[in-house]
């Protein structure tokens, strides 16, 4: 399967939802504003992730990457504009409409927020269980989502027997149990060495071109921009993975990036317009110096 | 000024947990387990700490009324002094206290290191209401498990007084629990069992209140544990005097 092939795939009415207009995007920011008490957390941001598509969310602490991801779970509410998850305006949602929209949403947390009391199997399980799902059923789900995060063998341990890359990887299997259609990343490789940070990505690229999922994926780390940007995720005719990279002949466009500078859009665009950009804050930002 | 403010607010966002906490309670899943495990925690775990204090408080009733007795001839009231005296208060209060300090800043500390880890954020993105999960099975454990503790904490209370009149007063068993029966009514008791159950939900939601309201990291927990312990002490102890205002009139149907 080629990475046009998986566009293709992406805008076909067969791959979208029955009851959701082809072309709606999976999230969309329409002036959105928030401030804790006189500071201003986000001002007047406005963007869309389409479906399928990566936004990677770039900005220094403090810029509010990450409260764009609270909100859009829900977790904190606008004090203006609307916020559109699949074209359903969730901005005056209950707590009770919330959790039906959060369980189409996968959520990486930075330091992968395992549950302490529980196994890497529980912890995987959770979601289905909390639903009541057939314990058969969860078993497999379990096991293909371990599989997939490449951590089959560490099913019995608990967390604090797990390095830090895994236990970002088993919050990556928790996230993505129920098949979510869309999955959030914040930060998910602080703190990491760069072959986990790189293998963090990977499961990033591989949700992105082989699983149809739209994301946002918050990081301040430019090799997690360089990774998602320049390389995409085919499969074998065995069915083997295989990532390569973006070529003359070639154009991401399941890619965008975003930049945040105290609460405001500074840069929106590709990865290639954002390393010609002439601003100096975000050159400084790019090169370090 | 600021103060009130504060305390106004605070006490609007525990009826909000409270209430959210009702509410759940006719939504699936119910966390029978969980309650279950709560009240193993909080129940067999906190017996032997309540099941000491008790027998102290008891034996030091002893110590301090018996020498008043006897200057009145009356030692053998002496079972009856320990019994309204533990059964109608110090048995309740002291085993909230104790609950208090052990449960209540266990409850603190584990949902606050859940919040700054951020394990309370990722089960509300899991879809699960942490008031739901968390809150109400530590409050019905609570409610459920805090009477029991205290009936055997005026039982062994019981027993400590009787075995110190005897030992050091040379007081007949016998005597000392004949003058037991006498002074406990069947109002004490039903009070000995109502009183806890109000202060186990004082403890349970101020303590998760706290816990989830924790800020700043590992030295937020520790403020977090301080503040549970230290408000819901005060609440209990304030919660005890109203209690018993009521209880007092409702038994001598004074009330209305």
């Amino acid at each position: 399967m080629s990475l046009f092939e998986t566009h293709q795939q992406l805008i076909s009415p067969s791959a979208t939802n029955g009851s959701v207009p082809v072309g709606t995007p999976a999230i969309e920011f329409q002036d959105v504003e928030l401030a804790f008490d006189d500071q201003i957390v986000l001002d007047k941001v406005s963007f869309t992730v389409p479906k399928g598509v990566t936004k990677i969310v770039l900005g220094s602490s403090g810029s509010g990457k990450s409260t764009i991801i609270n909100l859009i779970l829900g977790l904190v509410r606008p004090d203006a504009g609307r916020i559109l998850i699949a074209g359903e305006d969730i901005t005056p949602f209950d707590d009770m409409d919330l959790m039906r929209i959060r369980k189409r949403i996968g959520m990486v947390f930075q330091e992968g927020a395992l549950f302490d009391s529980l196994s890497v199997y529980e912890n995987v399980a959770y979601r289905l269980d909390e639903q009541g799902v057939d314990e058969d059923e969860v078993e497999h789900e379990v096991m293909r989502m371990l599989r997939f995060v490449d951590l089959e063998d560490a099913v019995d341990k608990m967390p604090i027997e797990l390095s830090g890359g895994m236990r970002r990887r088993v919050g990556i299997a928790r996230a993505l149990v129920g098949n979510p259609d869309i999955v959030l990343f914040d930060e998910p490789t602080a703190g990491l060495d760069p072959p986990t940070a790189r293998t963090i990505c990977e499961l990033a690229i591989k949700l992105r071109d082989l699983e149809d999922v739209s994301s946002i994926f918050v990081t301040h780390e430019m090799n997690n921009l360089e990774y998602l940007s320049s390389d995409y995720a085919v499969l074998d005719r065995e069915g083997n993975v295989h990532f390569e990279q973006e070529g003359n002949n070639l154009c991401m466009l399941n890619t965008e990036v975003m930049m945040l500078r105290e609460g405001v859009i500074i840069f929106s665009g590709s990865e290639d317009e954002l390393k010609a950009t002439r601003d100096p804050y975000i050159r400084r930002f790019i090169t370090g110096k | 000024m600021s103060f009130i403010i504060q305390f106004l607010t605070e006490l609007q966002e525990v009826g909000n947990l409270l209430w959210r906490c009702i509410k759940g309670l006719k939504k699936k899943p119910r966390y029978f387990g969980e309650i279950m495990r709560q009240m193993d925690l909080i129940g067999v775990g906190s017996l032997g700490i309540c099941v000491l204090t008790g027998f102290f408080t008891g034996g030091v009733l002893v110590l301090q009324v018996y020498p008043t007795l006897d200057y009145y001839g009356a030692t053998s009231n002496a079972g009856q002094g320990v019994a309204t005296g533990l059964i109608r208060e110090l048995g309740p209060v002291l085993t909230a206290l104790m609950v208090a300090g052990r449960v209540g800043s266990a409850i603190s500390a584990e949902l606050g290191s859940m919040v700054v880890s951020q394990q309370i954020d990722a089960m509300r993105a899991l879809g699960t209401s942490p008031a739901r999960k968390l809150v109400t099975p530590r409050i019905i454990a609570l409610i459920i498990t805090l009477p029991l503790l205290t009936i055997a904490a005026d039982m062994f209370g019981l027993i400590g007084g009787g075995l110190l009149a005897n030992y050091l007063h040379s007081l007949d068993p016998n005597i000392y629990i004949s003058s037991v029966r006498t002074g406990t009514h069947v109002e004490d008791l039903l009070a000995s069992i109502l009183k806890p159950m109000v202060f186990g939900l004082i403890i349970g939601v101020i303590s998760c209140y706290k816990g989830l309201q924790t800020t700043g990291g590992t030295v937020g927990v520790g403020i977090s544990v301080t503040k549970a312990v230290v408000t819901s002490s005060i609440y209990v102890i304030i919660a005890d005097f109203f209690l018993s205002k009521v209880l007092q009139s409702a038994f001598s149907g004074t009330m209305f």
